[in-house]
């Protein structure tokens, strides 16, 4: 750790992804230097990671605000901290899009008042950690429930409101969208998530315990393996522990793979929206395959189980590599012909291409992450910009492309099933050697620690704080889907509404992982 | 006179028995093409009688009008399907002008169904009601100048007589560009790709599938059995144009048109197989694509 010396970030603590720092050197700003600093850093092409409140105890009158800035071009993370009273702290948002959502979160989780914010509604509908406060002012007598709150509402002549969710019609996770719509064409969509709140967070409170790895792989099932690494990864830098290159590369191989299962499996589900069915049929046996090759590796088909602090639960030898480098082989064969089959099909392309576009402008501004992300042309990758594990050692190129489409949004999972492959095939031919599992330390009491990294969806973002006694003191989790929901109501503004299930589909974002 | 008998029975035999196995064969020609072994082809027949011992849900939103929408569009495409002769064998009602009946029976069915749709007070099936009129307005243009083309060239104005003039009356042109603009109608009306998608479950991007959405067993029972037999009635219409050549001999032709209706079936599952659906604004295109199909055949007539 080190005080920058660069005028952006004087008073910011820097550290990189992985690495502790005590929390007696995080800075604390007063609030307008420590808004002012996350400003700046936006102008200087940085990201808010993470926002997020704390108290030392739950009934805890002194709150303090973190952030987390993400310089990825230099790989550096930009650290502060300020205390706001109980009664509100001017809101960030009019100036700063990307913290919209953070800023309800921290008003949600602690009843205090960002003033100013131009939409403060609950993001999850729950009770607010510190008893008795509310941001909204509803008594212990009131009825918290999601999805009940004020919609944005437009009212005219032809304008009519769809109201869709949160039971679906699909087998997919709850979600209330609320469309407020002219004839077709979509004026605004709002939103509201929370329906699968589990207060994950404040269980990770007082852990790390024998829990703790396994609310980290269900944060959102899908993700089991990116979550569970962001974990993993934390405990053990908390611990001063390095895991060995054989356990690194044998992550890398399982996250790779969610990430393929994953994308084989949105390409089909896209292909499926609109209505082609070869390749959807295709994708969707594809997807298993890939998810067979993890449950070969661990014995489960989402990687649970997998990983354990200071390493792997499980090796490969020389027979399981060389049967996975086949199955890769096969695997990658037939995706190719399923999946290009979508862009040779005119009826396809015509409902991929210009469909549900984002500029780049809006994704930076909104701080976008992941595939949806690099569609837009935003050129980051956590594996190259923050890289840890095998990504330190064995680089991946970073697959962007532009107009962020739905197309876009498609060609980006291809180009990166592509060299996802081509690494897996590199790992599995040289697997590195080493002990499965390393031996890990107490935490490191008293310290803050970040960590990234690239799930399949985007970002993963795990920050924890200890205590005195080197326990959670606050656990705060960013799943890729809560930088990217405000952009899928982007997306379908003043689009036609019968494309809002392709659209939605083509970001194929996390319930759960929002609302953890 | 034995004839006369025996043909409107098995009309009606096949009219009532056979249209489930159409979905049904459409369903396995699909799952070929995309490499699955998908369901029985008698499927359609299982869920219909499934459907039909079930109970039933009623929002208590509606009136009769919504339980009697989907009777009253089976009642009209039972109706339609006598009046389209099967094969070479006179329709078992035919008089004069019973092409417009033909038409607006459909209409009718339309007007109870999107009435039901509106009914229940939903948005979603407020917006498949609004889909499927737009829609209309422009496949009946469709359907009726194809239908004119054959009046045209038979100087009837009842189907039987059109439908069954002689080939050597026949210019190919006019008929094959009709024949052209009904096969895209046929696709609009039994809401298959590339115009809707029935096996979608987005409520928000269907037409025809979002109106009887609040429809639970007996009901829906009645709506899939009505619009299977839909696709039979307008199939065996478009059939006349296609393939209108006739064995001659009574027993080869009431086997030969079956045939001729499955290979039908297996066409559409083709077409769904090999594209996508088309963006819901794109469909008037299309279906102003199938007028003018229509409309020129009509020009060539007058010429």
């Amino acid at each position: 750790m080190s005080l920058s010396a660069s005028s952006h970030n004087l008073s910011l603590a820097e550290i990189s992804s992985g690495q502790p720092v005590a929390r007696s050197a995080i800075p604390e700003l007063p609030l307008p230097q420590f808004q002012g600093a996350i400003l700046d850093a936006l102008r200087d092409r940085r990201r808010v990671c993470a926002l997020f409140g704390a108290t030392d105890s739950e009934n805890s009158f002194k709150i303090s605000l973190y952030v987390v800035l993400a310089d990825d071009q230099h790989g550096r993370l930009h650290i502060a901290r300020t205390g706001v009273s109980a009664d509100g702290f001017p809101s960030l948002t009019p100036q700063c899009p990307q913290v919209h959502l953070f800023e309800r979160e921290i008003a949600e989780q602690f009843g205090v008042k960002p003033l100013g914010h131009p939409w403060l509604k609950p993001v999850r509908f729950h009770r607010s950690y510190r008893a008795g406060a509310d941001a909204w002012n509803r008594g212990p007598a009131d009825v918290v429930q999601a999805g009940v709150m004020d919609f944005y509402q437009i009212t005219g002549g032809q304008v009519h409101e769809v109201a869709v969710g949160p039971i679906h019609a699909g087998v997919i996770e709850p979600g209330h969208f609320r469309f407020q719509c002219d004839g077709e064409t979509i004026l605004h969509l709002e939103i509201a998530l929370g329906y699968q709140h589990r207060g994950v967070e404040r269980a990770m409170r007082g852990g790390p315990d024998k829990r703790s790895l396994h609310y980290a792989e269900t944060l959102a099932g899908d993700t089991t393996i990116g979550h569970g690494c962001a974990y993993a990864q934390m405990i053990e830098s908390l611990g001063s522990c390095q895991i060995s290159p054989r356990a690194a590369a044998i992550r890398g191989i399982a996250l790779e793979l969610e990430r393929l299962a994953n994308h084989v499996g949105d390409l089909g589900a896209l292909s499926g929206d609109a209505g082609f069915l070869p390749s959807a049929s295709f994708c969707g046996r594809i997807r298993g395959d890939f998810l067979n090759m993890t449950a070969a590796l661990c014995g489960n088909r989402f990687g649970r189980g997998l990983l354990r602090i200071g390493g792997v639960g499980f090796d490969i030898d020389a027979s399981l590599a060389a049967d996975l480098l086949k199955r890769l082989d096969v695997a990658e064969r037939e995706s190719r012909a399923a999946i290009n089959l979508l862009w040779e099909t005119s009826s396809v392309m015509a409902r991929f291409e210009g469909i549900g576009a984002v500029s780049k402008e809006t994704a930076t501004e909104l701080g976008m992450v992941g595939p949806a992300a690099r569609a837009c042309g935003v050129d980051m990758d956590s594996r190259r910009d923050h890289p840890s594990g095998i990504y330190q050692f064995s680089h991946i190129p970073v697959s962007t492309w532009r107009g962020g489409d739905v197309f876009a949004r498609a060609y980006v999972r291809w180009l990166e099933i592509q060299r996802s492959i081509q690494f897996l095939r590199d790992q599995l031919k040289a697997l590195p050697v080493g002990a499965l599992q390393a031996e890990v330390s107490a935490p490191q009491p008293e310290s803050l620690v970040v960590t990234l990294q690239e799930a399949w969806r985007g970002q993963v973002c795990h920050v924890a704080l200890t205590d005195a006694q080197g326990r959670f003191e606050r656990y705060k989790i960013v799943d890729p889907s809560f930088h990217n929901w405000p952009a899928v109501a982007m997306a379908v503004r003043g689009k036609q509404i019968s494309d809002f299930p392709l659209c939605n589909k083509s970001f194929s974002l996390s319930y759960c992982g929002h609302d953890l | 006179m034995f004839e006369n008998i025996i043909n409107p029975l098995i009309h009606i035999g096949l009219l009532v028995a056979m249209p489930p196995l159409l979905p049904g064969v459409i369903n396995r020609t699909k799952a070929v093409f995309a490499g699955r072994k998908g369901p029985p082809l008698l499927q359609p027949y299982y869920d219909i009688y499934k459907l039909l011992r079930k109970g039933m849900v009623i929002s208590t939103t509606t009136t009769w009008v919504f339980q009697a929408a989907p009777v009253v569009t089976l009642a009209a495409t039972l109706l339609a399907g006598l009046l389209v002769p099967f094969g070479p064998f006179a329709a078992p009602i035919h008089f004069t002008g019973d092409l417009i009946l033909f038409v607006y029976l459909f209409g009718l069915a339309r007007f109870f169904t999107t009435s039901a749709a509106l009914d229940t007070g939903s948005s979603f099936e407020a917006m498949g009601a609004a889909r499927e009129m737009t829609f209309a307005c422009l496949s009946e243009a469709a359907v009726l100048l194809g239908l004119l083309v054959l009046v045209r060239l038979s100087g009837s104005v009842s189907l039987t007589p059109m439908l069954l003039a002689p080939l050597a009356h026949r210019p190919e042109a006019p008929v094959l560009l009709a024949a052209a603009g009904l096969f895209i109608v046929l696709l609009a009306e039994n809401s298959r790709i590339p115009v809707d998608d029935p096996n979608t479950h987005l409520e928000l991007t269907m037409i025809h599938e979002v109106m009887v959405l609040d429809n639970s067993g007996p009901l829906l029972g009645l709506i899939q059995y009505g619009s299977a037999m839909k696709l039979l009635v307008l199939s065996a219409l478009v059939l006349h144009l296609l393939v209108p050549f006739h064995a001659g001999v009574p027993g080869v032709d009431w086997v030969l048109f079956p045939v001729e209706l499955i290979a039908m079936a297996g066409v559409i599952g083709t077409v769904e197989s090999f594209m996508a659906r088309l963006q819901m604004r794109h469909v008037p295109t299309l279906l102003a694509a199938a007028s003018l199909l229509c409309g020129f055949g009509f020009v060539l007539m007058v010429r």
